[in-house]
């Protein structure tokens, strides 16, 4: 329903108008072993802005987005944050850039608490150079509460956490670090009615503070409902980016089922 | 099924809660209290000596020393088979150091008071440059940890070999034989002072953590549970200690102390706590503290957890492998320096076996071969454990063979009780 709402609701001025792209990813390409995952595509994504990433399994959206993560590294192509070209070329790197990743798979150790995967790998230390787990829990504490309210198990490790509760660790983790590119892959698949409603209004909260969002999803509808702008990819080439307000769910279907752009090939 | 038997559970459970103790602890320890006291019964009193004691904690010593560090490298989800031979080598190095190249090439003679700092100092290089190497191989070429230490245990040994031709070499240098247990041990004073040191550090512990919660607003135990903590720590220091001291030195031996051959009315010298021991807790203290308050060991449980989250979390797992076999490494050489300082030479075999042996005992300890789960304290209970297992069966009587198959199939029992405890505990 609220996807509806949204889709009729008036078109809101373009805010990519005279400004700079948050993030800029031109002619990239990746092969593994002669299969091309991802073949000369190119996407951007400005401040204040959500960018979904449609397609079948295996259409290359998780591939590219790693490469903006660090988990993977281009053959060629070219990558702009805040139009100057830089290199990413470790998880380590993409962090220094403020780009921050919810995986699909969460990426969390399970055998350790909410703190200590939140902190992982920027672990807060006292001033003789150990970890200050107090610190880091009552630091989790906060920005997990405003989060998820009913999150309590604090000293448990995350493997005894049910799905919501851990995909809020794992929000938080990105979230906390003051990120300015966001990437989400598949952020609500694992989640309940109530929850991935949570999730979709910290989308937006997160995007009113102006960040830039790269959102993964099956759920055409729900991306209707979410982004700015959507990118159809097949067999990991782009089909389409175009404005949601451009679009009806029908065209992103047939992008995605047969690979055309209806609105660019009429 | 009444509602009393319900009351009754859920207070019992509840006051062990309150006290915080990890339940598998207490399992090991209350399997390992039940085992001195079967042994004790059957030997009519004898297994429970401070003299078995002191002998107990000498000879668990090398083993338990390394089995600290086998819980990094299984916790890595890896396994090192070489640790055995590279004790072999660092305990043959040193050995010529100290025998060899100090004395003779270098002309400081037998005996000279640096001679044990150099000879340790090089088995510690070497340790830790083998270690780094296999880690290497193992985290940066992605060979198997169990294949390169395999190949680690066939070289190793045989270097050792070739290095030494085969020879037994000793007798070693006296202030380095200090470390091996009997010829080198604290004292009645000194083991006395080194209690209180430790009974006031544990309670300077005990009050810290607690501060440290109020301050973040965390929940505490309630005081009575944390002054019986205190009590149990303090006690357990103490008489340990106190066992330790009871041991006394022969009566020939004291008589040889003294000139006229006399013993003065009422004179007792007592062993107190052996170095190598001291060596050991050492060595405890600062694995437990790299595995709970640094970075690295929040890595290393990290990568054993889940190597592509940590991966993804910016942690080099690379370098972290090598470092974690170096540290291997290091522990190897420090064990080297206990066994060889014990046997008083080295010997061609030394450390033959002793693989198994720390593997079993970080197994036992608790460290799950899964990966990401594994403590420091479980390792050397489960040395101790495997230790007084053997050397109570060998006072009973029990025939060789029997020993090791009893060792063998504790080890797998040990195993199962513990997959069958996760399960209950909800998979922790």
């Amino acid at each position: 329903m609220a996807a509806a709402e949204t889709a009729a609701a008036p078109a809101s001025p373009d805010p990519r108008i005279g400004r700079t792209p948050l993030v800029e990813m031109k002619n990239i390409h990746i092969a593994f072993g002669g299969v091309h995952a991802v073949e000369d595509v190119s996407v951007d994504l400005y401040p204040g802005e959500v960018v979904g990433l449609l397609g079948h399994n295996g259409a290359g959206k998780s591939t590219l987005i790693k490469i903006l993560s660090g988990a993977y590294q281009m053959d060629s192509g070219e990558i702009r944050i805040d139009g100057k070209p830089v290199k990413i070329e470790s998880p380590r790197d993409a962090r220094r850039y403020n780009i921050e990743t919810i995986y699909q798979t969460l990426a969390l150790a399970d055998n350790l608490d909410a703190a200590s995967n939140l902190f992982l790998g920027r672990e807060l230390t006292t001033k003789l150079g150990f970890v200050d787990d107090a610190r880091m829990e009552a630091e989790t504490k906060k920005i997990v509460a405003r989060l998820n309210p009913n999150f309590k198990k604090l000293k448990e490790p995350v493997k005894a956490l049910s799905g919501g509760q851990r995909q809020s660790v794992a929000i938080a983790r990105a979230v906390y670090f003051n990120a300015k590119i966001l990437i989400m892959d598949e952020p609500t698949a694992a989640l309940g009615v109530h929850e991935s409603h949570m999730v979709a209004e910290l989308i937006k909260e997160l995007k009113a503070q102006g960040l830039g969002i790269f959102l993964i999803s099956h759920d055409t509808r729900e991306m209707m409902a979410l982004c700015d702008r959507v990118a159809v990819m097949k067999n990991g080439r782009l089909i389409g980016m175009e404005r949601v307000e451009d679009v009806t769910e029908d065209d992103i279907l047939s992008m995605i089922i047969l690979g055309k752009n209806p609105l660019r090939e009429k | 099924m009444t509602d009393t038997a319900h009351e009754g559970a859920r207070t019992r459970t509840s006051f062990i809660k309150q006290l915080e103790i990890d339940t598998r602890l207490l399992g090991m320890i209350g399997a390992f209290v039940l085992l001195c006291l079967a042994f004790d019964f059957i030997t009519d009193g004898r297994f429970l000596t401070p003299r078995n004691i002191f002998n107990l904690t000498i000879q668990t010593v090398s083993v338990a020393i390394m089995a600290t560090g086998m819980v990094f490298v299984i916790v890595m989800r890896h396994i090192d088979l070489s640790v055995g031979s590279l004790l072999a080598v660092c305990s043959a190095v040193m050995a010529m150091v100290q025998t060899l190249i100090l004395p003779d090439w270098l002309g400081l003679g037998l005996n000279h008071p640096v001679t044990w700092v150099v000879a340790v100092t090089a088995g510690l290089i070497i340790g830790v440059a083998i270690g780094a190497m296999q880690g290497a191989l193992i985290g940066y070429l992605t060979i198997p940890a169990f294949i390169v230490t395999l190949g680690g245990l066939l070289v190793w040994r045989n270097v050792a070999w070739y290095l030494t031709a085969g020879q037994t070499i000793g007798p070693l240098d006296s202030t380095f034989m200090k470390f091996g247990g009997i010829n080198g041990t604290l004292g009645t004073n000194l083991s006395w002072a080194f209690a209180a040191v430790m009974s006031v550090a544990a309670l300077f512990l005990i009050i810290a953590a607690r501060r440290n919660k109020v301050r973040h607003g965390f929940p505490v135990k309630p005081l009575w549970a944390e002054a019986a903590m205190a009590l149990i720590a303090v006690g357990a220091i103490v008489g340990f200690i106190a066992i330790l001291n009871a041991y006394e030195v022969p009566r020939g031996r004291v008589r040889r102390m003294f000139e006229d051959g006399q013993i003065p009315d009422g004179f007792t010298l007592g062993y107190g706590l052996p170095i190598s021991v001291l060596v050991l807790i050492a060595v405890a203290i600062v694995m437990t503290v790299i595995a709970r308050r640094t970075r690295l060991g929040r890595y290393i449980f990290a990568t054993g957890g889940n190597p592509d989250a940590a991966d993804l979390s910016g942690i080099n797992t690379r370098l972290l492998t090598v470092k974690v076999f170096a540290l291997m490494g290091a522990l190897c050489a420090i064990s080297a320096v206990v066994a060889a300082a014990r046997l008083a030479n080295h010997t061609n075999d030394i450390g033959t076996l002793d693989e198994l042996r720390v593997i079993a005992a970080a197994v036992i300890g608790g460290t799950a071969l899964s990966g990401g789960i594994g403590t420091i304290y479980g390792a050397i209970l489960g040395a101790l454990i495997m230790q007084s297992l053997q050397s109570g069966m060998a006072m009973v009587g029990v025939d060789a063979p029997f020993q090791n198959i009893v060792v063998g199939l504790v080890l797998v029992l040990a195993v199962y009780i513990d997959i069958v405890y996760r399960k209950r505990t909800g998979g922790k």
